[in-house]
C-alpha cells in the first residue's frame, strides 16, 4: 500500500474539504440578526397603525420598499452580496421618524437618500459611518424644514394620548398631558407626530426583546436614557419650573425609539464595552444640551449621528486591557 | 455554586454523545507504522535506525535533538522500510520510520519501578524525558521542559487539565473515568518532580461521571482536589485554566510558570505513570474516533504511526457522504487531505464530518456587533486585527496585541458574518514572525 494512495475503502479524499478551523460555526448570523429586529419593530408598528391610522402603514411600507429597491439597484450595478433585511430595517426607522402628514414623494426620497448616501456610498452595509435612517431623516430636515415640523391637518394626537392612557403599562401618559402648557406644546409641537415615537411601551416590549436575544448592546440604551435621566435631572433639580422632569424627556419624542433601535445599530456604535459606555452617555449629554439650549426643538437624532462619527475614534481608545496585561 | 471559570469565550454545541460512553478498546496492532520525527513543539528528532534495521517495540528509534525535543520510539516491532518524508497530520510532508511489522509485537526489555517513591526528583525526571512525554492533549509541548522550570520561578500549583472543552472529543474523559488509577500515579509523580503542594484537577461540568471518579480516587489525598469548571470554549487552554482554579492570569507573552504554576493533560499524567512504573515510552495514545461520518464511533488506545485509515477502519468506516476529516476538534482540527497519515502523540481525535455537519457560509462584510470582541478569552479585538492584517498593517496588528492571540477560534465562531477572523491572525502572526526573524 502506497502512502500516495488517495482512495480509502470508497471514500474518495478528493472531496475531502480543507479548510482552517474552527470548523464549527454559532447559529448567529447577519440575516437573523436582520430578522431579529424587524421581529422587535413589530409592536412600534402595530401601535403606530392604532395612533396614527392605515396612513402610518403606507408610510412604512413605502419606505420599506424603497430602501429596498435602491438597495437592490445599487447592488446588482456594483455586483455585491447584500442583506435584504438591513434595508428594510432602514425604511421602518426612517418612516418611524417621519411626521404622518408627510406627503409620500418626500417619503420616497428620503428612503433612496439613506441607502444610496447614507449606506451605498460608504461601501455597503456594515462599512457606513452613520446610522442611514437617521441620515434620510436629516436630510429631509435639513432640505424642508416646514413641511416635517408642520402639523397642518387635524390627527387623532390628542385622542390618541388619552387613548393610550387606558392600556396599562403606558402609565405615563396621563402625568405627560396634564404637565403644564409649556411643555405640551413643546411635545406635539414637535415630535409628537411622528409614527413610532409615541409609544415608549411597545418600543421597549421590542427593545428588551432585541437585549435578550444579545442583538442589541444593553450597554447603549441604558447609559443614553440613563445619562439623559441624570443630565435631565439636574438640570430639572436646579429649576423644576423652567427645565422639564426626567420622566418627560425619556418618555418625549423619540428617545426611546433612538436609544433602542438606532444608537444600537451595530455598525454604527463602538464594539468596545467601555466604547458603548462613552457612545451612549455622550449621547445623552448631547440630547439634553440639544433640547434645552439647542435651536432645534429634539435632539436625539443630531445627539446619535454626532456620535456615529466618534465611533472610530472611541473604537480606537477603548482598547480593552489583554488578559494578563500588567499596567506599566 | 457557581462553577469556576475565566471571563469570555464561547458556547459551541458540545457534540459528545457519540462516543462519551464508549469503553476505551485496543486497536489490534498494525501491520505497519509511519513514525514522524516531529511529533512535538521544538527541534525535530535525529533518527538512530536506517533502512533495513530490526526495531523492538518501545526501542529508541529517533533522538532528541536539543533540550526542547522529546524522543520517539518503535511502536511496534519489525524492520525499518523507509526514513523518508511521508504527508504528516499537520498538513505538511515530513520525514517519518516507516517500520513494517514482524506480527510479533516484541518488546525490548524495560525496567519496572516497584517503589517509585525512593527515585529522586532528578531521577523521575530523566525517566519522563526519556519516554519520550509531551503534552498529550493535542500541544505536544516536552513535557520534561515544562518539569525544568528556572530557579527564579518558584512552582506552587500544579493543575491537571480534564477539561476536554473541545466539542466532540472524549478522550480524556474515557481516560479519567478507566485509567483513574494511573491518573492519579502520574499526578502525584508530577507533583514530586516539581516540589508543589497544590494539585488540582480541573474537569468540566458536563463529565459528571469522571468528576465523581476522580473525587473517589483522590479522596485520601489532602494535596490534591477536584475542581469541577463551568462548560465553557476554550475552557482547556492552559491559561484559561489557570484563571479559573487559582485565579490568577499568566502576563502578557508570559507562560504559566511565571504565575508559580504547571498544567499537565489527563493522557499526560498517565504516560507518565507507564514511564515511570512501566518503563514504557509514548508508543500509544487513546484516539477518539467520532463524528457523524463514522459509523461506529469509538476511543481507541492505537499505536504511535498507526494510518488514520487503519483507525477509521476499526470503527466501522466512514459513511458515504463524508465531507472533512480533521485531526483534533472541531474548533482547532487541522483538516486533513489524507487518510494515509498517522497517528502522532498529539492526535486526540479523529473527527469525521459529514456534509450536513459541513454547512455552506456565506460570507458578509463585518457589522461591528462586536460579538468577537466579547468572545475573545485574551481580550483581543479580533474584528480590527483580522482588518489590520489584510491591509498589511502588522504594526498596528502588533500594538493590538496580535501575538497574544491563543488561536482558539472563539472569534470566527461566533461571527454572524462568518469572517475568517482568526484565520487572518494566524496569518498575520506568522507574517511578524518572519518579519522579525530578519
Amino acid at each position: 500500500m502506497s502512502t500516495t494512495n488517495t482512495e480509502t475503502k470508497g471514500t474518495d479524499v478528493k472531496k475531502l474539504l480543507l479548510t482552517s478551523s474552527p470548523h464549527l460555526t454559532s447559529d448567529e448570523s447577519v440575516k437573523k440578526i436582520m430578522n431579529g429586529v424587524l421581529i422587535a419593530l413589530i409592536p412600534a408598528i402595530v401601535f403606530s397603525v392604532y395612533y396614527f391610522g392605515f396612513r402610518s402603514l403606507i408610510m412604512i411600507l413605502t419606505a420599506s420598499i424603497a430602501c429596498l429597491l435602491t438597495e437592490i439597484v445599487i447592488n446588482k450595478v456594483r455586483n455585491r452580496k447584500f442583506n435584504e433585511g438591513s434595508a428594510i430595517i432602514t425604511g421602518v426607522l426612517l418612516a418611524m421618524t417621519l411626521p404622518v402628514s408627510l406627503n409620500l414623494g418626500f417619503v420616497v426620497m428620503g428612503s433612496v437618500f439613506a441607502i444610496a448616501i447614507g449606506k451605498e456610498i460608504f461601501g455597503g452595509l456594515g462599512f457606513n459611518t452613520f446610522n442611514p435612517a437617521l441620515l434620510g431623516r436629516a436630510f429631509l430636515q435639513a432640505s424642508f424644514p416646514v413641511r416635517m415640523t408642520t402639523w397642518t391637518n387635524p390627527r387623532p394626537l390628542l385622542d390618541a394620548k388619552t387613548m393610550a392612557t387606558p392600556l396599562g403599562g403606558f402609565k405615563f401618559g396621563e402625568q405627560i398631558i396634564n404637565e403644564s402648557d409649556h411643555y405640551f406644546e413643546m411635545l406635539i409641537g414637535n415630535t409628537g407626530g411622528c409614527l413610532g415615537e409615541t409609544a415608549a411601551l411597545a418600543i421597549l416590549v421590542g427593545g428588551i426583546f432585541l437585549l435578550v436575544k444579545g442583538w442589541a448592546d444593553w450597554r447603549i440604551p441604558v447609559s443614553y436614557i440613563g445619562s439623559v435621566v441624570v443630565f435631565g435631572g439636574i438640570f430639572w433639580l436646579i429649576n423644576p419650573t423652567e427645565y422639564p422632569d426626567p420622566i418627560y424627556h425619556i418618555l418625549s419624542g423619540g428617545l426611546m425609539l433612538g436609544a433602542f433601535f438606532m444608537a444600537t445599530d451595530m455598525v454604527t456604535s463602538p464594539v468596545t464595552k467601555i466604547g458603548a459606555w462613552i457612545f451612549g452617555i455622550g449621547a445623552g449629554l448631547l440630547l439634553i444640551l440639544i433640547r434645552l439650549f439647542g435651536g432645534l426643538p429634539e435632539g436625539v437624532m443630531y445627539s446619535i449621528l454626532f456620535m456615529n462619527a466618534f465611533t472610530p475614534l472611541i473604537n480606537r481608545y477603548t482598547r480593552p486591557k489583554f488578559f494578563g496585561e500588567v499596567k506599566s | 455554586m457557581k462553577l469556576k471559570t475565566f471571563k469570555h469565550g464561547s458556547h459551541p454545541k458540545e457534540f459528545k454523545e457519540f462516543a462519551e460512553h464508549k469503553l476505551l478498546e485496543t486497536l489490534p496492532i498494525p501491520d505497519e507504522v509511519f513514525i514522524p520525527v516531529t511529533q512535538h513543539i521544538g527541534a525535530p528528532c535525529k533518527p538512530c535506525v536506517k533502512k533495513g534495521d530490526e526495531v523492538k517495540t518501545g526501542q529508541l528509534i529517533a533522538e532528541s535533538a536539543g533540550f526542547v525535543s522529546s524522543n520517539i520510539h518503535a511502536s511496534i516491532s519489525g524492520k525499518v522500510k523507509a526514513v523518508a518524508a511521508f504527508p504528516h497530520p499537520n498538513g505538511s510532508k515530513s520525514i517519518m520510520i516507516h517500520i513494517v511489522g514482524d506480527g510479533n509485537d516484541e518488546w525490548i526489555e524495560t525496567e519496572k519501578v516497584s517503589d517509585w517513591e525512593k527515585l529522586g526528583k532528578d531521577e523521575l525526571k530523566k525517566l519522563i524525558s526519556d519516554a519520550g512525554i509531551v503534552g498529550m492533549g493535542g500541544a505536544a509541548f516536552p513535557t520534561h521542559v515544562k518539569l525544568s522550570p528556572p530557579k527564579d520561578k518558584p512552582i506552587d500549583t500544579f493543575i491537571i487539565n480534564g477539561c476536554e472543552c473541545e466539542p466532540y472529543l472524549t478522550a480524556d474523559h474515557r481516560m479519567m473515568a478507566e485509567q483513574t488509577e494511573k491518573m492519579v500515579l502520574g499526578t502525584k509523580i508530577l507533583m514530586k518532580v516539581l516540589d508543589v503542594k497544590n494539585g488540582y484537577i480541573g474537569i468540566e461540568s458536563n463529565k459528571p461521571d469522571a468528576i465523581e471518579i476522580m473525587e473517589k480516587a483522590i479522596a485520601g489525598e489532602n494535596t490534591i482536589s477536584v475542581v469541577p469548571v463551568q462548560v465553557k470554549y476554550p475552557q482547556g487552554a492552559e491559561k484559561m485554566l489557570i484563571k479559573a482554579v487559582v485565579d490568577k492570569e499568566v502576563p502578557t507573552g508570559g507562560l504559566p510558570m511565571d504565575v508559580g504554576a504547571v498544567v499537565n493533560n489527563v493522557g499526560t499524567a498517565i504516560a507518565v505513570a507507564e514511564a515511570v512504573i512501566e518503563g514504557k515510552p509514548v508508543v500509544e495514545r487513546v484516539v477518539t474516533v467520532t463524528g457523524d461520518a463514522i459509523n461506529e464511533p469509538k476511543n481507541v488506545i492505537a499505536r504511535i504511526g498507526t494510518p488514520f485509515s487503519k483507525l477509521l477502519e476499526y470503527c466501522g468506516g466512514l459513511k458515504p457522504d463524508t465531507r472533512k476529516v480533521l485531526m483534533g476538534g472541531p474548533m482547532m482540527g487541522v483538516a486533513q487531505y489524507s487518510l494515509e497519515v498517522p497517528v502522532v502523540k498529539a492526535t486526540s481525535g479523529i473527527l469525521c464530518l459529514s456534509t450536513d455537519s459541513v454547512p455552506e457560509i456565506k460570507e458578509y462584510a463585518c457589522i461591528m456587533c462586536g460579538k468577537c470582541v466579547e468572545a475573545c478569552p485574551m481580550f483581543l479585538l479580533p474584528t480590527r486585527l483580522s482588518k489590520a492584517v489584510s491591509k498589511e498593517k502588522y504594526e498596528m496588528a502588533e500594538e493590538l496585541g496580535i501575538m497574544n492571540c491563543i488561536e482558539c477560534g472563539s472569534c470566527s465562531y461566533v461571527c454572524p458574518s462568518n469572517l475568517p477572523l482568526v484565520h487572518q491572525i494566524r496569518i498575520g502572526k506568522l507574517k511578524i514572525n518572519e518579519k522579525n526573524k530578519k
